[in-house]
């Protein structure tokens, strides 16, 4: 795809190692992330699609090498890096007990922000006449859109998002691909996993590291 | 888009969240307190109603009651967001981990420290505490749970990614409760003697500071070990 500026790195992952249960995951795993990239990880269940994307997060450590942030280590500077990172992971984050509006009210103000109208926000992924329904009461998409209501109203660099397709219809997806490939062209990265295909998102467009499973 | 709101609104926004979650779930408010009322009121059926034996008793049986309810609350301090991926979003937020960390404990005392506070008293006409104990037995109260929150938070933190955590948590925590136990119950007992008891205060008050400061940092901490 075109790159407006390719020389930007805006993260980078070197010699990452990952082991769980005894098991290498990956290792020696390196790569780059630019500035308008969207990057698939892709490979079969329990090759360590999800670890590898909370090593990028911070939320968990590699058992040997870094992620750096800016050329820094993103321990080192958490603060700055979190300020860039939206990351959404398998469990969405989303509290049953509060209706959607408030979930985004929250998700929101946590990340820093103050000036947003959760209505609005919330018809554009299609949950107007929701907003006082209990999470819990919520399909399963619905739910799910509940969470991915934070990527409409976010000035984040670095989306991480674990499987964000699951539980969305066929339209969600559309809608969600695009406003991928417009966090691209906005200088943004965005690194996802899913099992599905995507219909707007070409090929062309996707970077992809592959993972395998390992049997050592 | 702004970014950037001051560290008071976010312990706010994080403190009412969980308040009314909790008030939306009320069992979690009402079973601690269940807990310790319970707990006081069979001790008199079990020991005998003479007013001599209860009354020295009382301070003991108050405070070991309080701190177990409050011990059997602790486990839904993070559980829930654990399991909702509440707690990873809370670690990646751009706000400060300790900050967070503070107004869940805050809003965890609230909902189960001051209650006990508050029944207190009541609990302790049944057990004939002395009448010149009730100062000294509501200001260690109020001393006390909050340390019994902070401290509890950190086995917490520690725990919350393991399945059956309630029996490793007890003997992680326990230790550190015993201090503030004995330093409360003394607190009562010289103050039913007529004695003056601000040197237990001032230990108590000592240990409140303390943990106040430096608890925060040790959940966080433990929290990211936890989901590691």
């Amino acid at each position: 795809m075109t790159i407006s500026n390719q020389s930007q790195v805006l993260l980078s992952a070197n010699e990452l190692t990952c082991i769980r249960e005894e098991r290498i995951l990956f290792d020696g795993l390196s790569f780059n992330i630019n500035a308008g990239d969207i990057v698939q990880i892709e490979g079969p269940n329990g090759a360590g699609k999800t670890s590898l994307l909370r090593i990028i997060a911070g939320l968990s450590r590699p058992y040997a090498g870094e992620v750096e942030y800016s050329g820094e280590n993103i321990n080192r500077c958490r603060d700055e890096f979190n300020h860039d990172l939206l990351y959404l992971g398998h469990l969405a984050g989303v509290k049953s007990e509060l209706t959607a509006e408030e979930n985004l009210n929250f998700n929101l103000r946590i990340s820093g922000y103050d000036d947003f109208d959760t209505t609005a926000i919330l018809a554009k992924v299609n949950l107007t006449g929701f907003e006082e329904a209990l999470a819990g009461h919520l399909s399963a998409g619905q739910h799910r859109r509940t969470a991915l209501a934070r990527l409409q109203h976010s000035n984040c660099k670095i989306w991480i998002l674990d499987e964000p397709f699951t539980a969305i219809d066929k339209k969600g997806v559309e809608e969600l691909e695009q406003l991928f490939i417009q966090h691209a062209e906005s200088g943004g990265c965005v690194i996802l996993t899913t099992h599905q295909d995507m219909s707007i998102i070409s090929d062309a467009m996707l970077r992809k590291i592959t993972l395998d499973y390992r049997f050592v | 888009m702004k970014r950037g709101i001051s560290y008071t609104t976010a312990f706010m926004t994080l403190l009412q969240r969980d308040l009314r979650i909790a008030i939306r779930h009320r069992g979690d408010i009402f079973n601690p307190l269940l807990f310790f009322i319970l707990v006081v009121t069979l001790f008199p059926l079990g020991i005998g109603p003479e007013p001599q034996v209860l009354t020295r008793v009382a301070p003991g049986i108050i405070w070991v009651a309080a701190l177990l309810a409050s011990m059997l609350s602790l486990e839904r301090l993070f559980k829930a967001d654990y399991n909702d991926g509440s707690l990873e979003q809370m670690l990646l937020s751009p706000q400060p981990l300790a900050l967070m960390v503070l107004a869940k404990v805050l809003a965890h005392w609230i909902l189960t420290g001051v209650p006990l506070i508050l029944v207190a008293p009541l609990l302790a006409v049944l057990l004939h505490l002395e009448d010149n104990s009730y100062g000294a037995l509501m200001s260690t109260l109020a001393l006390g749970t909050p340390i019994l929150s902070l401290l509890g938070a950190i086995g917490v933190a520690l725990t919350v990614g393991l399945r059956k955590g309630g029996v490793l948590l007890s003997l992680l925590i326990l230790p550190l409760y015993i201090p503030v136990l004995i330093f409360a119950t003394s607190a009562i007992d010289a103050a039913g003697l007529n004695m003056a008891y601000d040197g237990q205060l001032a230990i108590l008050a000592a240990m409140l500071v303390g943990s106040l400061i430096l608890a925060p940092f040790a959940i966080g901490a433990s929290l990211r070990v936890s989901t590691n």
